[in-house]
């Protein structure tokens, strides 16, 4: 468990965490520090999103860049294969990730009056990781799409002093 | 207050397909930070963003800490009739900004 996390975690992130367990211990009220999402993690969140129907892969394009210097804005986007029509169309694109302090990224709701299927932001990423959107259809299946990317500075865990 | 940028074509074609992106600044400070006195950084960030289209939501999305500062958010719509394009940010702290824009179909 140690092995694994030391070898994931970046020196820069070993040293915040070990400046915030210190931290932590002089002043005994200050909360822990969250565990980082896990692989698991964001498995167990896919199956929150999806529930009991069976996730199927393609569709869902996911267009982000393979190499990010700066993990605090990378951006993203999601584009799925729809017709779009009335009977036909993409009702939520929801996008997951293994390893930052939470797997959530992003949900959102769309409709047939969207047109397109695609949605664009801009996230941050704390470690090179995969990346995962998943897209429910009108017809109540869903699609998935990911994407690896490595980062080279890491977002949320970088503090201020 | 917030500031706000919308991008969409003040025109269109009725039927067409407009791509509309908006961006807002605000820190989305994750929560998962530690500040100078050793202690975490309380989350502030925005959790909803709407969009609707002459009173009908036709875009929302669920945010969380993993967005990146001044959230950028792009999204498509089918431009159907005149009117008013509101967006909407609501967020922790009692965050709430409005924002609108016109859009003329020919």
């Amino acid at each position: 468990m140690v092995d694994s996390l030391l070898s994931t975690a970046t020196r820069r992130c070993l040293l915040i965490r070990t400046a915030g367990f210190a931290a932590g211990v002089a002043v005994s009220s200050a909360p822990l520090r969250a565990a980082r999402a896990t692989p698991q993690a964001m498995q167990e969140a896919i199956r929150r999103i999806v529930g009991e129907a069976g996730l199927q892969h393609g569709k869902v394009t996911l267009d982000v860049p393979p190499l990010v210097e700066n993990g605090n804005t990378v951006p993203l986007t999601v584009s799925v294969e729809s017709p779009m029509s009335e009977a036909d169309h993409v009702k939520a694109i929801h996008i997951v990730n293994e390893k930052n302090p939470q797997p959530f990224v992003i949900s959102t709701a769309i409709g047939p009056r969207a047109g397109r299927a695609s949605l664009s932001t801009r996230i941050k990423l704390a470690d090179s990781q995969e990346v995962v959107a998943v897209a429910e259809m009108s017809d109540g299946s869903f699609w998935s799409g990911s994407a690896d990317v490595v980062v080279t500075i890491a977002a949320c865990v970088e503090d201020l002093r | 207050m917030a500031r706000v940028m919308i991008n969409l074509p003040p025109r269109a074609k009725r039927g067409e397909v407009v791509a509309v992106k908006t961006l807002i600044s605000h820190p989305m400070e994750s929560g998962f930070r530690v500040g100078t006195n050793g202690a975490l950084i309380p989350r502030d960030i925005i959790t909803l963003f709407t969009c609707t289209y002459n009173g009908e939501e036709v875009f929302r999305a669920e945010l969380s800490p993993a967005i990146a500062a001044n959230p950028f958010i792009a999204f498509f719509t089918t431009a159907t009739e005149s009117g008013t394009m509101v967006f909407r940010w609501t967020g922790d702290n009692g965050f709430s900004t409005t924002e609108t824009a016109a859009i003329t179909v020919e």
